[in-house]
């Protein structure tokens, strides 16, 4: 990964530690806070400045989060993982359909249909969150999950990003695939799925993220019915309930940010592979 | 992206159930049967972006002309009233507020990323752990980060303050200060972008041709001269890549603004998609087409801001 082999002199490389440890400080504190601040007794955390390594821990507060009776945190995260997986699978299948069908098939209309995902891009999300929140409405599943989900399964984004992978997909083995019969499903799933690996592995990593983290939507939807509500807007409910316990809170917050802190550790590799091969070069 | 292994090479004889045995499919003229898969792939997108996206798209100017019942249902035509609205100084302040927030955003969200993944090109050990570790606000949801700012600025707890106070510098009132407000929110949604913008210009420096470096140092090429004159060219297309994400991540952020400041106080930290929310949701208010006039301004914004980066900021951008 490290390209640049400049060799520092001592001076500038304790400049550079230094400036490091500042910015590892100054953006790395709050995450800190976040995880240790629900093992803290409240006396610690309430201290100016927190006292974080104080030597006594406690799950209470974890406990208390995932107990507290107002906005019950394990419907939520069932809520979220659902929205998360399935926003998942939506993108990946219909990106994956999509620009299949753009790339290795003779479409009528190719050009056109790509510009019209394209466009659909530039759409930002809030710009049609009402005529969406009233279809959903009038549809009458609004105390079920499919409406936390319904309209994101598929993803201009997605389909961009996938026909970027596939165009870069070597021609000859293509080309060998066809000379030996094979069809396009078995030619999609075989040998170029596999072969796409890690732009479909970004885009789910993406997709997982965004659905997760979603904000605007369940704020909507849960708002009529709290079952639906995700571990993103059970945070802002919990806010107002236990504003006075912040370890509770922290630990609230921690539990939200399991998946995607895994996520964000473990599949970064994938995340910058997966952008940069579409998007920088 | 390297080239994958393929393993299999099945037998000549095996076609797949469903596919259409075509050895045309790189050759020339029509295949009715490859028309159909084609347009059967796409469908499953072409659906859920047409009812969701494109469609709604129409309804929006459709709803931007009605107006409410008392039920909250659009029904009656109001003409352009909604549009009117938007040509009075209490709209305009609102999208003054909104770019405000964008450039609080932008500005930092790009170059606090930069001034720290340049360092991190180094080869020193414990770069890897420090890339990943700065990776993590990316994790944080604007609802999380919301609250867990609130918490840090908190003034019984508040280790900014006491930090603040450290250097004898008296803390602001965070989020109820006017002056302050608006700081706030863009600062914490600094930190939100800066993990991602982070990833993607490392990889962006990490892609900085070593030969060119190494015959710029044999120039004599000074540190400083070496980083503006070849890296940050040759940085730019992710450079851009960030500006444009953060760009759109800020003028759409709606979750910091709410939990943080709730628009508040007295209208400050208003933002368009907040007024979008405040208009449509909040409270019951319903105003269902004063919000969808306002979410087209949101989409005109966003179209105008990337034709503006696209024209100009592209061309400066340096493509090998």
């Amino acid at each position: 990964m490290t390209g640049r082999a400049t060799r520092p002199g001592t001076a500038p490389t304790i400049l550079t530690y230094l400036w490091l440890v500042i910015a590892a400080v100054l953006l790395l504190f709050p995450v800190l806070l976040t995880v240790l601040g629900g093992f803290l007794p409240s006396s610690a955390l309430l201290h100016q400045p927190p006292q974080l390594f104080s030597g006594h821990w406690t799950v209470e507060s974890y406990v208390k989060a995932w107990n507290q009776p107002v906005v019950p945190l394990a419907p939520a995260f069932a809520n979220s993982l659902f929205v998360g997986l399935v926003i998942m699978a939506g993108h990946v299948v219909t990106s994956c359909l999509a620009a299949y069908a753009l790339v290795f098939m003779r479409t009528p209309l190719r050009r056109p249909l790509f510009w019209v995902f394209l466009g659909t891009i530039m759409v930002p999300y809030e710009s049609i969150v009402v005529p969406n929140a009233l279809f959903i409405r009038s549809l009458g599943i609004n105390d079920s999950r499919l409406s936390l989900v319904l309209p994101f399964l598929a993803n201009g984004f997605g389909v961009f990003l996938l026909r970027q992978a596939f165009l870069q997909f070597p021609r000859e083995l293509r080309e060998a695939a066809v000379i030996d019969g094979c069809g396009h499903l078995r030619f999609l799933f075989t040998i170029l799925l596999p072969g796409t690996r890690p732009a479909i592995t970004a885009i789910a990593v993406w997709s997982f993220l965004q659905g997760w983290n979603m904000y605007f939507w369940p704020l909507i939807i849960s708002s009529s019915n709290n079952s639906l509500n995700t571990l993103q807007t059970a945070v802002f409910a919990l806010k107002d309930n236990e504003g006075g316990s912040p370890a509770v809170l922290l630990a609230g917050i921690t539990i939200t940010l399991v998946p995607t802190l895994l996520l964000v550790i473990f599949g970064q590799r994938w995340l910058v592979r997966g952008f940069t091969a579409g998007a920088v070069k | 992206m390297t080239a994958p292994t393929v393993t299999s090479r099945k037998p000549p004889d095996a076609v797949s159930a469903g596919s259409s045995p075509k050895p045309a499919a790189s050759g020339r003229g029509r295949n009715p049967r490859e028309a159909v898969l084609a347009l059967l792939f796409l469908v499953p997108g072409l659906a859920g972006l047409g009812v969701f996206v494109i469609f709604p798209l129409f309804q929006a100017v459709y709803l931007s002309t009605r107006g409410n019942d008392i039920l909250g249902n659009p029904t009656r035509s109001v003409g352009l009233a909604h549009f009117a609205e938007l040509f009075t100084p209490t709209f305009g302040g609102l999208l003054g507020q909104t770019f405000v927030f964008v450039l609080l955003v932008v500005v930092p969200g790009v170059l606090l990323p930069l001034a720290i993944a340049a360092p991190l090109t180094q080869r020193l050990p414990g770069m890897k752990i420090f890339r990943t570790a700065f990776a993590l606000p990316f994790a944080y949801s604007a609802s999380a980060a919301s609250v867990v700012w609130l918490i840090m600025l908190n003034p019984g707890i508040s280790p900014v303050n006491w930090a603040l106070g450290l250097v004898g510098i008296p803390a602001p009132d965070w989020t109820t200060d006017p002056t302050w407000a608006m700081i706030t929110v863009a600062g914490v949604t600094v930190w939100m972008v800066s993990g991602f913008n982070l990833l993607v210009i490392s990889a962006g420096l990490a892609g900085v041709d070593e030969e060119i470096l190494e015959a710029a140092r044999i120039d004599g090429a000074g540190g400083l001269r070496q980083f503006f004159s070849i890296v940050l060219p040759m940085t730019s297309p992710s450079l851009f890549f960030a500006v444009v994400t953060t760009t759109l991540s800020a003028l759409q952020a709606l979750g910091q603004v709410q939990i943080i400041t709730d628009g508040g106080p007295n209208g400050q930290t208003r933002t368009l998609v907040y007024s979008i929310f405040d208009n449509a949701f909040h409270n019951n208010n319903s105003n269902f087409g004063l919000a969808s006039a306002q979410g087209l301004v949101l989409l005109v914004v966003g179209v105008l801001i990337a034709t503006v980066q696209f024209g100009v900021l592209e061309r400066r951008v340096h493509y090998r």
